[in-house]
């Protein structure tokens, strides 16, 4: 049997500024064939996959679809080729419906909206979606969301398909129901390519795996002929057995508790239901979840950037074993109390910096307003700029550098080392390297483990399973706003945490289906 | 009674086009604060047009032909707001500047021509009034439908306005079909809420965005040649137009961003803004308080769209923010 | 994959946009003076063939417009563009905080208005009733709080409801020019006018009426500097308006900064209305402003919200109106030319960030690949 080329990249690079997100690519994806990408956080699969649906255009490089070289210079040409594109971030018009959202941008004759949702509830009943076409796009859950991205490819009629990550969102009957759409494509003689990090989707779905790493194509290997082994190796380079040093808790006492902790969205959708666990000093507590579970809920609550609506949150003082209630409490009460929170959030330059400011000012988000005088005092965190820059190593022309202008692990390196730098007695971190090499990666993972030794109390919200288990002394899992199980990280498998990880949804999902 | 409402209407008229073609630009997202420069240049171009025919006919009324005596001002006036909507675009969607600011540019560089050369064509005729007088051409637009003058109050109340008026009310009336039945007005209303979405979804964004603006700067300057011709009796004079642009700008926000909702907020304004002279036993002073109200009335409606909340009552989520597709 | 055959590609998108944010602050300055040149060329091009004047004529008569006949020892003309450019800058300094908390404050012009009046009112009601000394403190402190109502009343409702504040602010414009027009009825009687009042006057430097005016906006230009740059709020100021989640993230009260700086910027356009008023027309109209609250806004923008440089950018778009003022006088045009130069300067400048901010690409096409 031949297999027939669906579309092919050759030495495609792209860089944005001085960063280089794919670096001389070249790969092929064949009609009747599931091709997953595969490749760590930032290693370039969206980037790569954003050249195919024109969104942005490689630097240098060709694309050729079924042979012929094609010029995709806007999602509009991409189309034209039958690429459909279902981006992790959905791409839909909010105060929109369903039917608006999937007819929207395409040109087949007369506009007839009532048409249009007719052949769209034969796609959904030919695939087994359920949706609404009729629904706003606001009122709906991200999974819903999802399916509208699905069916709008499905309708244009796309020949050639690219998922990114689909499945970090959706239930495991969502999963499943996805892969037999996906499978019966297939058959059809499409092309589909999968963005994935997870290995076991990989393994389960695709015929073939490309592996990305930092930017560059390492390789493609058939599933058939491969194990996760094997790709797990292709991924990251060389074997490496993480060996993040893990230290027993000094006595650890009880710092921060949290009991039956609820919030609510403004569409009265809980984002947390009956969360309780205790924090103890010394320890370094791991949140795992699938992404957008309430990790970042949970961590606001306890900065006070979340609106609480149930529960207590309750802070030890481990001199005095005074106890401070931190429920409704802003930031800087929190503070006044006396209570050193530091908190590493997941979006760096959005909220735990800002980017046009130079690293200096940075420093003194935390501080600026010690002392009584009104004007600033810039000579301290100057003082302190200066010793992170040397003592992470932060790459930087000098301190009154705009952090916009550095990489991303720099820029964690500058946030981590300014929440350390006010001797915290709870540490928050969400997602702290995402996006950062290996060796700055594990600047992270040291410091983090030289404030446990302090006695510090960690929660530490991570995506990669085995950073968890190697990292953490204790496990919390969280699925759709509630505490599905606190483990022990040295005893704790990654088969466990996945089993937890999606424990609450299978219930609600019972209980969901109509 | 019914010289009030029609003399409301008449007010109206000109924020209404200025409103609809804001409309139509803010749902494109963008924020158009050269309107009021847009309508002042409408204003000029199509008098420009007007004064050049009647001088070419010897400035007699039985050598004008009322087919190019209406169509040469009207089409010099979308010509020249369109030019200034051109402008605006390239600065705020090819250069990407802040819209707010070439807004006001705009409507500085806008009012400055439209007074401009409106000084130079009073200097021409030469009269002893600072004014421009087009009552010929006026009177062409200002034809009224027939029966107007047959049929009593209903004649008066719905027959007896000047084309542009009906025209004003029909553009609405189809802008609104447009942007909520047709794809066309799918595809703008995208462009304005998300433009990546749109962008992804294979719409030229940019292309939207230059002929949104284009055509509602267009419609916008109509209000100015509608203001000269039919409320004005065909005299221009400087900075008589005054501040209905940014009237204009006001009334999208009391329509909630819905055209058909603009015709009716047009006559609410224009009753409004001449309530003080049918208030009966009003001193001059309070009848100042009273021109207060339309500029009052606008404010609480903002602040109680703003209150509200509801998705469909608030502004294109994307209005003023600029879009480059490689963001990161 | 040597089967696959290879054809020239056709289309390639000729010019392509790249963000850039590597630009040292001396390019990008470089740039918006290239820019300011090239728009200052094309106003002297437009009015020599509008005028049929020589080049050099023009900017000479320009020249003339703006400082009089320096040679000749007489400096009216020079203080008149002194006094115009302080007013200008009052107002441009006034709207920038706001700003640079993204908060588009377009109603300097109605809080100047406001605080004019307060001044109005003080002179005429209280005029003769309290001694000098007092009667100034008074005036200066109820136009600094009319000031500063006027612009909190939109800053509430920005921080409680997210209210508009671009089309908010724009509305309190008519709303004090109703209440000016107003008052004007009252106090003026039939004329509607009022003829200068006498009491209340600010003092005069020796008989240089406008020096004091020149001097007090200097003045506010360094504490504004020193407030934007060196105070906790101005630091407040800039952290809300580059990210609100960032704010809350470190316990700013944004709801209060919006209010506060309101207030500043309200309190800021009181004190520019009581120089006009008190210290200058020593009267009121509702054309007291004339329009200045916009062009401040453009201002504040060309001068990247640094006080200094726009005290460059304010003189210079005051050279261009009485400049073309004097242009369009000498040569039968018309005064609103100066309208259309500014214009036009004013769309070069902001036209030029985005040279600032991208860099255009040029694609050079690639040779045919080797199969």
């Amino acid at each position: 049997m031949t297999k027939q080329a669906a579309i092919e990249l050759q030495n495609i690079t792209k860089t944005f500024g001085k960063v280089v997100a794919n670096k001389d690519v070249s790969l092929t994806a064949y009609r009747g064939e599931i091709l997953s990408i595969l490749g760590e956080n930032g290693s370039g699969k969206t980037t790569l996959m954003n050249m195919i649906s024109g969104i942005y255009f490689p630097d240098e490089g060709q694309i050729f679809v079924d042979g012929k070289e094609a010029v995709i210079a806007s999602p509009k040409d991409a189309f034209s080729y039958k690429i459909g594109m279902i981006h992790q971030h959905f791409k839909l018009v909010d105060v929109f419906t369903a039917a608006e959202n999937i007819v929207l941008g395409i040109d087949d004759g007369k506009y007839n909206l009532k048409k249009s949702t007719e052949k769209i509830r034969e796609i959904c009943d030919k695939f087994g979606f359920e949706l609404d076409p009729e629904k706003k796009i606001y009122t709906m859950s991200v999974s819903e969301k999802q399916t509208v991205e699905i069916v709008k490819v499905l309708y244009r009629g796309a020949d050639i398909l690219v998922l990114d990550e689909p499945t970090a969102v959706l239930t495991p009957q969502e999963i499943q129901k996805l892969f037999d759409v996906l499978r019966r494509m297939r058959e059809a003689g499409k092309a589909i390519i999968i963005i994935t990090h997870k290995l076991n989707e990989v393994m389960a779905l695709s015929d073939r795996v490309a592996v990305l790493r930092k930017g560059e194509y390492i390789g493609s290997v058939n599933t058939a002929e491969t194990s996760e082994q094997e790709l797990t190796e292709m991924m990251v380079g060389k074997k490496i057995s993480l060996n993040i040093e893990r230290t027993e808790p000094k006595d650890p006492v009880d710092r921060l508790m949290v009991k039956g902790l609820e919030c609510t969205d403004r569409t009265g959708i809980k984002l947390l239901s009956n969360v309780s666990f205790t924090l103890r000093g010394g320890e370094i507590l791991g949140v795992a979840g699938i992404a957008g579970s309430g990790q970042r809920e949970l961590l606001e609550s306890i900065a006070g950037l979340q609106k609480v609506s149930s529960g207590e949150i309750t802070y030890i003082n481990p001199k005095t074993g005074k106890t401070e209630n931190l429920r409704d409490k802003t930031p800087r009460q929190i503070r006044d109390l006396g209570v050193r929170l530091s908190f590493v959030p997941e979006d760096r330059l959005g909220m735990g910096l800002v980017a046009n400011m130079d690293i200096t000012d940075n420093m003194m988000l935390r501080s600026y307003r010690k002392g009584k005088s009104f004007f600033l005092e810039r000579k301290a965190p100057k003082t302190l700029a200066e010793k992170i820059v040397e003592d992470l190593e932060v790459v930087t022309p000098s301190v009154s550098t705009p952090v916009r202008q550095l990489s991303g692990g720099n820029i964690q390196k500058v946030l981590v080392g300014r929440e350390i730098a006010a001797s915290p007695k709870v540490l928050m971190v969400a997602y702290p390297v995402r996006g950062l090499d290996i060796n700055s990666s594990y600047t992270i993972y040291n410091l983090l483990n030289e404030q446990k030794a302090k006695g510090v109390a960690i929660i530490f919200v991570g995506e990669d399973l085995d950073v968890l288990t190697e990292l953490c002394d204790r496990i919390m899992v969280i699925g759709s706003g509630k505490i599905t199980g606190i483990v022990d990280g040295r005893t704790a498998t990654k088969e466990e945490l996945g089993i937890l990880m999606t424990k609450t949804m299978d219930e609600s999902e019972g209980s969901g289906n109509e | 009674m019914i010289a009030y409402i029609v003399r409301a209407i008449l007010i109206g008229v000109p924020m209404l086009f200025g409103a609809t073609g804001e409309i139509i630009t803010e749902k494109s997202g963008h924020l158009n604060l050269g309107i009021p420069g847009i309508m002042y240049v409408g204003a000029i171009s199509g008098v420009t047009g007007s004064f050049l025919y009647e001088n070419a006919c010897g400035n007699d009324i039985a050598n004008m032909n009322p087919f190019l005596s209406v169509c040469i001002p009207l089409v010099c006036c979308i010509l020249g707001s369109m030019l200034m909507g051109l402008i605006y675009s390239f600065f705020t969607v090819t250069l990407r500047a802040n819209q707010n600011v070439t807004g006001l540019a705009i409507t500085t560089f806008g009012i400055g021509l439209g007074n401009f050369f409106g000084a130079s064509l009073i200097k021409l005729v030469d009269s002893d009034m600072p004014s421009v007088a087009l009552t010929k051409t006026s009177r062409f637009f200002c034809t009224k439908l027939p029966f107007a003058d047959d049929l009593g109050w209903f004649g008066e109340l719905f027959l007896s306005f000047d084309f542009l008026t009906y025209t004003a009310i029909i553009i609405a009336i189809i802008a609104s079909i447009v942007l909520t039945k047709t794809r066309v007005g799918l595809n703008l209303r995208a462009v304005g809420e998300s433009p990546a979405t749109a962008d992804a979804a294979g719409i030229n964004v940019t292309k939207y965005k230059y002929v949104a603006t284009c055509i509602g700067s267009a419609i916008a300057g109509l209000g100015g040649i509608q203001y000269v011709m039919a409320y004005a009796n065909g005299s221009w004079s400087n900075d008589a137009f005054g501040d209905r642009g940014w009237m204009a700008i006001a009334l999208v926000i009391f329509a909630l961003w819905k055209p058909y909702m603009a015709i009716i907020g047009a006559f609410v304004f224009g009753a409004l803004f001449n309530a003080n002279t049918y208030a009966v036993g009003l001193g001059v002073e309070t009848q100042e308080l009273f021109k207060m109200l339309p500029y009052v009335v606008t404010i609480i409606v903002l602040v109680f769209t703003s209150m509200r909340k509801k998705r469909e009552h608030q502004p294109p989520a994307h209005l003023g923010l600029p879009y480059f597709r490689e963001e990161r | 994959m040597s089967d696959i055959k290879k054809t020239k590609h056709s289309h390639e998108p000729l010019l392509h946009l790249v963000k850039r944010d590597d630009m040292k602050w001396w390019q990008a300055w470089l740039i918006r003076v290239a820019a300011i040149v090239v728009a200052l060329l094309l106003v002297g091009v437009i009015s020599m063939l509008l005028t049929k004047e020589n080049f050099f004529t023009i900017y000479q008569t320009m020249f003339k417009g703006t400082f009089g006949n320096l040679g000749s020892g007489s400096t009216v003309m020079l203080w008149k563009f002194l006094q115009k450019t302080a007013i200008l800058l009052g107002l441009s300094l006034a709207v920038t905080p706001a700003f640079k908390m993204k908060f588009w404050n377009c109603g300097a012009e109605g809080q100047a208005l406001m605080g004019g009046l307060a001044s109005m009112i003080c002179m005429i009601e209280l005029g003769d009733k309290l001694p000098y000394p007092v009667l100034i403190l008074v005036i200066v402190i109820t136009s600094i709080l009319a000031g500063a109502v006027w612009g909190v009343i939109p800053a509430v409702f920005k921080a409680q409801y997210n209210t508009n504040e671009t089309l908010f602010t724009l509305m309190m414009n008519y709303v004090a020019t109703q209440i000016i027009k107003y008052y004007l009825y009252i106090e003026g009687g039939g004329s509607n006018k009022i003829n200068p009042v006498a009491y209340g006057n600010l003092p005069t430097l020796g008989d240089n009426k406008y020096a004091l005016n020149v001097i007090i906006v200097l003045v506010l230009t360094i504490l504004l500097y020193i407030y934007m740059n060196y105070s906790k709020h101005g630091y407040e100021i800039s952290v809300v308006g580059e990210s609100q989640n960032t704010a809350r993230y470190i316990g700013i009260n944004v709801k209060k900064v919006v209010i506060r700086t309101m207030l500043v910027s309200g309190a800021l356009c009181g004190i520019v209305g009581m120089l006009l008023v008190s210290g200058t027309n020593h009267s009121i109209d509702p054309n007291t402003v004339g329009g200045q609250g916009f062009t401040a806004i453009m201002v504040s923008w060309l001068g990247q919200f640094n006080p200094f440089i726009m005290i460059i950018m304010s003189a210079l778009i005051i050279f261009l109106n009485l400049g073309s003022a004097k242009v369009a006088d000498t040569c039968g045009l018309n005064s609103s030319f100066a309208d259309i130069t500014v214009g036009i300067v004013i769309l070069f400048v902001v036209g030029c960030e985005f040279f600032i901010r991208y860099k255009v690409k040029f694609r050079h096409s690639k040779k045919e690949v080797k199969a």
